[in-house]
């Protein structure tokens, strides 16, 4: 006879509010691992998604996710040239706001030539950048539907087709948009700025015509080199070593190559790395608390059973009965609060408002963590009910 | 042959100054088939006793033999106290002590699994148990919503199902009224003595000893006549 098994069925209602209690904890426990590992995928998806092998940047930066990197954008050409270079093409990025109705959406836009190394790996609705201007391709998290028209600047877009789950580190949703619109949208002076700087000019010389020979100058700055661009993508051929061909790139003045594994590390381990250490810290600090509330619940379970298990003590049963009555329900505790949680957070992670990656390996391990909490507290509890003293559940005195 | 026997059993709870001797030298011998009542004040030692005879609470000197064996020496269990209860003794509690969260048949047919009786065949011993006490269309009922009556008889049951050696009873009658104190008190006996077991009723109310075979009397942890 399961005593375990009828002490739950007697107090189910009660046994299946304390499991949801419990699962409740666990799936804090479970959305800080997922924002964690959600972190991490959503730093990570920008560098994977162009299928790059190398990024070249400007000398002595991290590159475009960490620090500004600007290098001309014609150096592609050059970067083609070196033997073991299968591709290669510039790409520029740019956080904006997109206004949308009456919501601002800040996104992540990357500029790529259509057609080139930089676009999207896929688009799950519409269709990729056909034309070379004013189109876009957003991620689905944006929340803007295709063929949407959005003002930006001296452009506006046409949405034509929407990506999955490709964010910024910040966990913004990209916009992949053509190079060129993305270099007039960083490089190039809105209008209002081009006017006051030809007024600006024209006030100086005709205050010091001397300053004429200065206006080609002028000019250029007005009107900008837009022809710039944040990195160079390259794709090597299968027999290229990336390290070699970056060490002959870096032998070029103004230009460091780095590897996608160096461009991952520079986003995990320098840009997220903070916020990455927080949430672990904060996932522990919440494993911990768990422990603390599934012991005392357990706890508290098997004082609330000292006149039964005294009694049991009194007909005989052994302490293996006694035992095992505790750590089942301890176990059966654990079991249904983890699915519950497990459940919950599979119908609810991809309503948070930053990506919750729930993987299978930590669902794993928390199963593993939170099996073994109830042993631990299933431990306590039947160290208290083995301490119980049977006369406990006899009445009268000496 | 003794179904129990104690011989010089002393109980002696604290030490130096806070010494409470709650026993004092009893003697007692109780023969198969024999049902005998204890009585006395409140703390004169009665459940204390049982307790000694059950192993609950060992004695500190002194000798106890249930079943024709000797299981404390004096300073020793020589046995498995909870292998012995469950497998020779009934014991029945003034307040029941049924395990709430079993049905009425299942804490009966729980002492039959205790002693690896598969679950199958407890139930049914346990529900023929139930239909000669007339408890059939109770089986099924969780002990907080049977009559105290009820209760008591669900826990003799409890307490007859392995066909004891010994029953002790603590006091059993004290929570019901006295016609249901009766019929649990002739239950206990004519169980008792149709299962040829020991049975011994500690009560401290005289209207409950008719039928015994003998009646002790404890004052001061000491037995001073049958």
């Amino acid at each position: 006879m399961n005593l375990a098994i009828r002490d739950v069925k007697y107090r189910l209602g009660r046994f299946i509010l304390t499991a949801i209690g419990v699962g409740l904890l666990l799936v804090a426990v479970m959305a800080m691992g997922g924002i964690y590992r959600g972190m991490v995928e959503d730093a990570l998806s920008i560098v994977r998604a162009p299928g790059a092998d190398l990024w070249v940047v400007q000398k002595d930066t991290n590159g475009p996710f960490a620090e500004t990197s600007r290098i001309p954008d014609d150096l592609y050409r050059v970067v083609r040239a070196v033997p073991g270079v299968r591709e290669a093409s510039p790409i520029a990025f740019q956080s904006v706001q997109l206004e949308y109705g009456a919501a601002s959406v800040r996104t992540q836009i990357i500029g790529y030539r259509p057609g080139n190394l930089g676009g999207p790996p896929a688009v799950s609705s519409g269709r990729p950048l056909a034309a070379s201007r004013f189109e876009m391709v957003l991620d689905r998290k944006a929340g803007i539907p295709i063929g949407t028209r959005i003002p930006m600047g001296r452009m506006t877009f046409t949405v034509v087709g929407l990506t999955e789950g490709i964010v910024s580190s910040s966990g913004d949703s990209t916009a992949y948009v053509s190079l060129q619109d993305a270099q007039e949208m960083q490089f190039l002076k809105a209008n209002e700025a081009v006017r006051n700087e030809r007024a600006r000019l024209q006030a100086d010389l005709e205050a010091n015509p001397s300053l004429a020979n200065l206006s080609a100058m002028s000019l250029a700055s007005i009107t900008q080199n837009t022809n710039l661009a944040n990195a160079i993508l390259v794709r090597l051929e299968p027999w290229a070593d990336p390290h070699e061909i970056a060490t002959r790139i870096e032998r070029w003045n103004h230009y460091r190559a780095m590897t996608t594994v160096e461009q991952e590390q520079v986003l995990a381990k320098n840009v997220i790395e903070r916020a990455r250490q927080q949430i672990m810290l904060f996932r522990i600090i919440l494993l911990m608390v768990s422990t603390v509330i599934i012991a005392l619940i357990i706890f508290t379970m098997t004082m609330e059973k000292t006149r039964d298990i005294a009694t049991l003590k009194i007909i005989g049963a052994p302490n293996l009965k006694i035992g095992a009555l505790i750590m089942q329900e301890s176990l059966g505790l654990g079991l249904l609060g983890y699915l519950f949680g497990a459940l919950l957070i599979n119908l609810t992670y991809d309503y948070f408002p930053r990506r919750v990656a729930i993987l299978a390996f930590d669902q794993f391990i928390l199963f593993g963590i939170v099996i073994a909490i109830c042993v631990l507290a299933s431990l306590l509890g039947i160290r208290r009910a083995l301490a119980i003293d049977p006369t406990t559940a006899m009445g009268g005195g000496a | 042959m003794a179904a129990v026997a104690a011989q010089n059993v002393t109980k002696i709870f604290g030490q130096g100054d806070s010494q409470v001797v709650a026993l004092k030298d009893t003697q007692l011998s109780i023969e198969p088939g024999e049902i005998v009542a204890l009585m006395g004040p409140s703390g004169s030692g009665k459940t204390t006793l049982l307790r000694a005879l059950s192993l609950i609470d060992p004695p500190t000197t002194g000798q106890i033999a249930i079943d024709n064996q000797l299981v404390f020496d004096g300073e020793r269990v020589l046995t498995d106290d909870r292998k012995l209860r469950r497998q020779r003794m009934g014991i029945i509690f003034q307040a029941y002590n049924l395990i709430p969260f079993l049905t009425s048949l299942e804490n009966v047919a729980l002492v039959l699994t205790l002693n690896g009786i598969s679950h199958r065949e407890a139930m049914t011993r346990a529900s023929e148990l139930f239909i000669r006490l007339d408890l059939g269309h109770r089986a099924g009922i969780y002990p907080a919503t049977l009559s105290g009556g009820e209760q008591q008889r669900v826990a003799v049951a409890r307490a007859v199902i392995n066909d004891p050696a010994v029953i002790l009873a603590d006091e059993p009658t004290a929570a019901l009224d006295t016609e249901r104190g009766k019929a649990v008190m002739d239950l206990l006996r004519n169980l008792g003595r149709t299962r040829h077991a020991a049975v011994i009723v500690v009560t401290h109310d005289e209207r409950m000893i008719e039928g015994f075979d003998r009646v002790y009397h404890m004052i001061d942890g000491r037995i001073t006549s049958h």
